[in-house]
């Protein structure tokens, strides 16, 4: 294996280059993005390098309250960026959903992932812990909010069905089942697209890290093949958990829709 | 059957007291938006009084479990919502939300009988009209053959010959099955007609409380 070249800062700024690009193709076309365009190409950038020291330190000096912790600001900084997604639309209880569903979805798939199938030694090693917690925990807060915006919307635009189904007698998980079962469908779909065509349309983010680093191909694939299975599981599970207590916060103890469906 | 002990519903109802009697047909009636079918849907707890208590055969409504208390007490909304699917599937609907078993074609095709519905049980039921919709509805309830039925405008889509025997043939199903209406209408003559009681509901208040006498004698 050849040794990794390395990117100096100086051959970083020309890759610049392609977000000038995209200003020059925004403002010829008269689109209104340059702001947003700027702000999060510079904060993607000091973001990344401020992860990059933290990293270094993080991995030099492992430590199981260091990891936990990291773990904890993803996953909440995960439910953040999702209230804010939805701000105002959420009720408190579905607030809470998102929470429980979040934690327990992704963290159980990563202690399985993580210390079943990879074993890694010691069980809190922030080298693997962090970038997987961080693939899972991304792509179910993806999955969580694709799902809470078709839930909402399948609760608002049937809401007569569902009634309907509620005064024929069905119990609130029959009369919202189709809902939940094309929000789960909706919410994983991306996921199994993304699977369909790794590989052969694009080697996928880690992959390539993993190779550019000079780990052979055939090692980034098998660690490829089993976070695929395991980002597809914590987002299932993770959007499972949220839609089966999340139907719940539509209705009321006793079994009627709330006159308000959610917070507006 | 149903008794209402100062019952109160946001402000849309104040009914200090009110009763409605097993194995009668009893009509509301009333201006649209006096409270009629907000009574309906506190009957089949749908929703619940802000305020006060209603009475199911002797059991505070609110110590009856919701889906089990539908399952008994069947409503047929104004408008009611078809799902996608034929007319069988809309017919078994309800059959299978209560997870009972599914009706042979024959029953469903004396149904359509009943409700002058004449079209094949395998037709989409989204391309029919609206009066064949709620033709098609009352079709469901009636499948579940519940004890009581609440039924709001029955017969608000439907021209006035078929109304005339629709109404005619629920009355005469529910006489002789012993069963128990309680109707919303906009109609006078029909409450007139059929009812056994009428009550007539103005601003969220009971205006009038009448038994039919012309009808009872």
């Amino acid at each position: 294996m050849n040794g990794i070249i390395d990117l100096s800062a100086f051959r970083v700024v020309l890759a610049y280059l392609f977000v000038i690009i995209v200003l020059v193709i925004v403002r010829l076309r008269g689109i209104n993005r340059e702001k947003e365009i700027v702000i999060s190409s510079l904060r993607m950038t000091l973001q990344l390098i401020l992860t990059g020291y933290i990293l270094v330190y993080v991995f030099r000096y492992p430590n199981p309250f260091i990891t936990g912790g990291i773990i904890f600001l993803m996953e909440a900084f995960s439910v953040y960026t999702i209230f804010k997604k939805f701000k105002g639309k959420l009720s408190a209880s579905l607030k809470k959903v998102v929470v429980i569903s979040m934690s327990i979805g992704t963290l159980s798939c990563l202690l399985y992932f993580l210390l079943v199938v990879v074993r890694i030694t010691p069980w809190y090693n922030p080298q693997y812990f962090v970038p997987i917690a961080g693939m899972l925990i991304g792509n179910s807060m993806t999955g969580i909010s694709l799902g809470i915006k078709s839930l909402i919307e399948g609760m608002t635009t049937q809401k007569a069905l569902v009634e309907e189904a509620l005064i024929l007698g069905a119990t609130p998980q029959v009369a919202t089942r189709s809902i939940i079962n094309s929000t789960f469908d909706a919410a994983i779909l991306p996921t199994i697209q993304s699977m369909v065509g790794m590989g052969i349309v694009f080697l996928p983010g880690m992959m390539t890290g993993q190779i550019l680093s000079g780990t052979s191909p055939t090692t980034a694939i098998a660690y490829q093949i089993a976070i695929m299975f395991g980002i597809l599981g914590a987002v299932a599970l993770t959007v499972i958990i949220m839609l089966q207590l999340g139907y719940r916060t539509f209705f009321n103890k006793e079994d009627q829709l709330e006159d308000q469906l959610y917070k507006v | 059957m149903f008794e209402f002990y100062d019952v109160k519903y946001k402000d849309v109802l104040d009914l200090p007291k009110l009763e409605i009697k097993q194995e009668e047909i009893t009509t509301f009636i009333g201006a649209s938006g006096s409270g009629k079918t907000t009574i309906l849907r506190m009957l089949n707890k749908l929703i619940s009084p802000t305020q006060g208590r209603i009475i199911f055969n002797g059991t505070d409504l609110r110590q009856i479990n919701s889906v089990a208390h539908r399952r008994t007490v069947s409503m047929l909304s104004q408008s009611p919502a078809i799902f996608d699917g034929s007319i069988r599937d809309n017919l078994n609907v309800g059959l299978r939300f209560q997870e009972r078993e599914l009706a042979r074609d024959k029953d469903l095709n004396h149904i359509l009988e009943q409700v002058k519905l004449n079209k094949p049980l395998e037709a989409s039921a989204n391309t029919l009209s609206g009066g064949e919709k709620q033709r098609l509805a009352l079709g469901r309830i009636l499948l579940l053959n519940s004890k009581v039925y609440l039924l709001d405008e029955p017969s608000s889509a439907l021209d006035d010959e078929t109304e005339e025997m629709i109404i005619q043939m629920l009355t005469e199903h529910v006489k002789r099955e012993k069963k128990t209406i309680v109707m919303v209408t906009h109609s006078k003559a029909i409450a007139e007609k059929y009812s056994d009681t009428i009550i007539e509901i103005s601003k969220g208040r009971c205006l009038t409380w009448r038994c039919n006498d012309e009808r009872n004698n």
